[in-house]
C-alpha cells in the first residue's frame, strides 16, 4: 500500500500553499528555535518535519497549533492569516506525542469533547462519536477510561478526538514514538489509510527517519532551526542536497576530493581516500578546483571476490574489515589501501548457512557514477 | 527446613512491619479516645481525678449521658460549633483560593527554581507558630505596622481597629495553615501532564474552561486533602483565636480548655471534644469513599 512516497493521495490533485509558512523565526530569550523558515504545504499532503530534538520541528508544530506564536513571519492556513489566533480558534487539530488522553473521562467523552466545546447539538455529537469510534475500529471500548486501554489503542483514540472536528490540518507530534516496533508498522499503514479517507492534510513531527519515509508524501529535513531540504521521500534519500541530510537519513560513505572536470551532467573528483578519480552525478554549480564530497549509500555498492568487468563504473579493491549478518542482509566494512573504511549492505538472496564473505578476504567494490551524489557543504 | 524455617521468620516481621503503625493509632489514638469516651460519661466530682469511676463500689457499671444532654440544652455549646465551622470553612476557602494559585505556579515553574519556591512555602515553620501569631498582633495593632503605614500615606485618619476581630482569626488562620493546603495541591498538579490543558484548548476550549473541564477535577484529589488538612485543625484552633480574637469570639478550641481548665468539669469537656471528633469524622469518611469511588473509576 502506501509507502515511499507512492501514497494514494499523490493520485489528487494538490493545491499548492494551503498552509503558507512565511519567514517564520522563534526565539526562546537569546535562542532561536526556529530560524526564518518559509514552507508550502498542499491541501490533502501527508508532510513530515524530519529532525533530531532541538531542530525547532516540534516549536514549528507549535506555532502551527498556535500554542506558541512567531517572533517573526506569517502562517496562512487555507487563506486565512492564522499567526496570532488563539488555538481554539484555529481549524487545527492536533494529536498529542503523550496523546493527553483525559484521565477522568471515558473514550466516549475523550472524543466528543471538541464537538461539546462547539456546542453541536447532542445528534450530531452522538453520530460523530459512532463514526469515529468505527472509524479507529474502538467501538467496543467507548466506555473505558485512558488507563484501560493499551498503547495503541490509546493512540486511536487520541488520533479520533483530533479528527472529530473536520479540522483543516491535522498536526501529529510523534505519532508513532510510543508504540513498540511490530504495532508500529501497522499503525504506519493505518494512518495513511485513515489520512486518505479523510482527505484532511496531515503535518507530522518525528525523528524517526523511516516513519517519515513511510508516511509522507513530503518530507522538510530540519535542523537548527533551518531546513536542509524539502522532497518526496525518494529525493530527499536518493538526492540529498547536503552531507547533514545524506548522514541524517540512513547510512551514506563519503569520499572528500578536489573537482578536475566538469562535464554536462557529471563530475570528476580525484580523492586521495579512494585512490582513484571517482565520478558522480552533479546538479550544483561547481567549478574545477572545488572541495566537494562524493557519497554512495551501502546498498549501491557491490562486493565481490572475483574482479568485476570495468564497465565504466568505479571499481576499487579492499578487505574486510568487519562484518554483520542481519538476516534479510549482511553488512560489510571493507578496508581501502589508504586506510578508509566503506561500508556495503548486500542483500542475501542465496539461502546459505556458510559465509559468502569472511573476515581479511580480499574483495573488490563497485557501483555505478549514477548512484553517486556530490555534497557540497 | 531451614529454609521454611527463614522464610517463617520473614513473615513474622513482615507482620510486625504491618502491625507496628496499627499498634500506634491503637495506642495512641483509639485508647487515649477510649479514656476521654469514659469520662464523658461520668459526673463530675470534686476530687481527684474530677469524675466519677465508671464502676460504683458495689461494681455495677456507672455511666450517665448527663454531660452529652446538657451539650444539647445550653444553645451557647450549639452556637459555639457552628461559629467554629463557618471559621473553619471561610479559613479553609480562603487557603484554597490563595493557595491554588500559588501551588500552580510552583508546578508550572521551571524545574530549577521549584525546589526552592517550596522551601521558601515551608521556610515559616522554622519559626515557632507562637511567635509567628505574635508577629501578627506587631503587624495588626492599632500602633502596628499596618496602621501606621496607612496613616502615614494618608489613607485613614484614625487607625483601623484589625486586632481582637474575626478578621484578624482569618488572617492568623489563613496564614498560618496556608502550607497545608498548597503541599498537597502541589503534589497533585505537578503530576498533571501540561499537555492535557493543552490538548483541551486545541479542541475549543478557552483558558477557563479548559481549567473547569481538565486541571480542576484532575487537581480535586489534592484540593481534598488540602482542605481536610487545613480544615481540621483550623475548626479546633485555640491559640490563634485566644491571640488575635475577640472577647465574643468563643470558638470551640477555648471552651474545651475552658470546660477543661477553667471550670474543671472534665465529663462535660471530654463531651465537647467527642461531638468534635464526630463532627470532623463525618465528613472525612464521606469524601475518603467519595474519593476511593472516584479512583476505582480512573484505574
Amino acid at each position: 500500500m502506501a509507502a515511499n512516497g507512492e501514497n494514494p493521495a499523490n493520485g489528487r490533485p494538490i493545491e499548492d500553499g494551503f498552509i503558507r509558512i512565511r519567514n517564520v523565526t522563534k526565539c526562546f530569550g537569546d535562542f532561536t528555535a526556529v530560524d526564518d523558515v518559509s514552507l508550502d504545504i498542499g491541501k490533502g499532503e501527508l508532510f513530515s518535519i524530519l529532525g533530531g530534538s532541538g531542530c525547532g520541528k516540534s516549536t514549528l508544530l507549535r506555532m502551527l497549533a498556535g500554542f506558541e506564536v512567531p517572533t517573526a513571519g506569517s502562517i496562512e492556513i487555507d487563506g486565512q492569516d492564522v499567526t496570532a489566533l488563539p488555538p481554539y480558534e484555529r481549524p487545527v487539530n492536533m494529536m498529542f506525542q503523550s496523546y493527553a488522553l483525559f484521565p477522568h473521562m471515558t473514550v466516549e467523552k475523550n472524543i466528543a469533547y471538541g464537538l461539546v466545546k462547539d456546542g453541536a447539538a447532542k445528534s450530531v455529537i452522538a453520530a460523530r462519536v459512532d463514526e469515529m469510534l468505527s472509524l479507529v475500529q474502538l467501538g467496543d471500548f467507548r466506555k473505558r477510561k485512558p488507563a484501560q486501554l493499551s498503547g495503541g489503542q490509546r493512540q486511536r483514540v487520541a488520533l479520533a478526538r483530533a479528527l472529530i472536528k473536520k479540522p483543516k490540518v491535522l498536526l501529529l507530534d510523534e505519532p508513532l514514538a510510543a508504540l513498540d516496533k511490530k504495532l508500529r508498522e501497522h499503525t504506519q499503514f493505518e494512518l495513511t489509510g485513515i489520512q486518505y479517507e479523510t482527505g484532511i492534510t496531515f503535518v507530522v513531527v518525528t525523528h524517526d527517519q523511516e516513519e517519515a519515509m513511510t508516511l509522507s508524501n513530503r518530507i522538510a529535513v530540519m535542523n537548527k532551526g533551518r531546513f536542509h531540504q524539502v522532497g518526496t521521500p525518494k529525493e530527499v534519500y536518493e538526492f540529498p542536497q547536503s552531507r547533514f541530510v545524506a548522514e541524517f537519513i540512513g547510512t551514506i560513505n563519503t569520499f572528500k576530493g578536489r573537482v578536475t572536470a566538469v562535464e554536462e551532467e557529471r563530475v570528476v573528483v580525484a580523492c586521495e581516500a579512494a585512490g582513484c578519480d571517482l565520478v558522480a552525478l552533479g546538479r550544483h554549480l561547481l567549478g574545477v578546483g572545488d572541495e566537494v564530497e562524493i557519497a554512495v549509500r551501502p546498498e549501491k555498492i557491490f562486493v565481490s571476490k572475483e574482479e568485476p568487468p570495468d564497465d565504466g563504473g568505479v571499481r576499487l579493491q579492499g578487505v574486510v574489515d568487519d562484518l554483520g549478518y542481519l538476516g534479510n542482509r549482511s553488512l560489510y566494512r571493507v578496508k581501502l589501501p589508504g586506510g578508509k573504511v566503506v561500508q556495503v549492505s548486500s542483500q542475501n538472496r542465496r539461502r546459505s548457512v556458510t559465509r559468502f564473505l569472511e573476515w581479511q578476504d580480499r574483495v573488490w567494490i563497485t557501483w555505478q557514477p549514477l548512484s553517486a551524489v556530490v555534497l557540497v557543504d | 527446613m531451614n529454609r521454611v524455617n527463614a522464610h517463617r521468620r520473614d513473615l513474622v516481621w513482615q507482620n510486625i512491619a504491618i502491625a507496628t503503625p496499627y499498634l500506634w493509632l491503637l495506642l495512641f489514638f483509639l485508647v487515649p479516645f477510649a479514656i476521654i469516651l469514659k469520662i464523658s460519661l461520668a459526673d463530675p466530682v470534686i476530687a481527684q481525678p474530677p469524675f466519677t469511676p465508671a464502676f460504683d463500689d458495689a461494681g455495677r457499671l456507672d455511666l450517665t449521658f448527663d454531660s452529652f444532654t446538657f451539650l444539647l440544652t445550653d444553645k451557647l455549646y450549639a452556637i459555639t460549633y457552628l461559629r467554629s465551622v463557618v471559621m473553619a470553612v471561610i479559613a479553609t476557602l480562603l487557603c484554597l483560593a490563595i493557595g491554588f494559585p500559588m501551588a500552580y505556579g510552583i508546578a508550572r515553574a521551571r524545574e530549577e527554581v521549584r525546589g526552592l519556591l517550596l522551601l521558601l512555602i515551608v521556610l515559616p515553620f522554622w519559626i515557632s507558630f507562637l511567635l509567628r501569631v505574635y508577629a501578627w498582633m506587631g503587624l495588626m495593632n492599632n500602633h502596628g505596622a499596618i496602621n501606621n503605614v496607612l496613616l502615614a500615606l494618608g489613607i485613614i485618619d484614625a487607625p483601623l481597629q484589625l486586632m481582637y476581630t474575626d478578621f484578624a482569626v482569618f488572617v492568623g488562620l489563613t496564614y498560618s495553615y496556608l502550607p497545608f493546603m498548597i503541599l498537597p495541591l502541589y503534589a497533585t498538579l505537578e503530576r498533571m501532564d501540561p499537555d492535557l490543558v493543552e490538548a483541551a484548548q486545541d479542541l475549543g476550549a478557552s483558558s477557563t474552561r479548559a481549567f473547569w473541564d481538565i486541571t480542576w477535577p484532575l487537581a480535586r484529589p489534592g484540593v481534598i486533602a488540602g482542605c481536610l488538612l487545613v480544615f481540621i485543625p483550623a475548626i479546633g484552633e485555640y491559640v490563634i483565636p485566644y491571640l488575635l480574637g475577640g472577647p465574643d469570639s468563643l470558638l470551640i478550641g477555648r471552651v474545651l480548655f475552658d470546660e477543661f481548665f477553667a471550670n474543671r468539669d472534665w465529663p462535660l469537656a471530654s463531651a465537647v471534644a467527642v461531638v468534635l471528633l464526630l463532627l470532623l469524622v463525618v465528613p472525612i469518611v464521606f469524601l475518603q469513599r467519595n474519593q476511593a469511588r472516584d479512583e476505582e473509576g480512573a484505574a
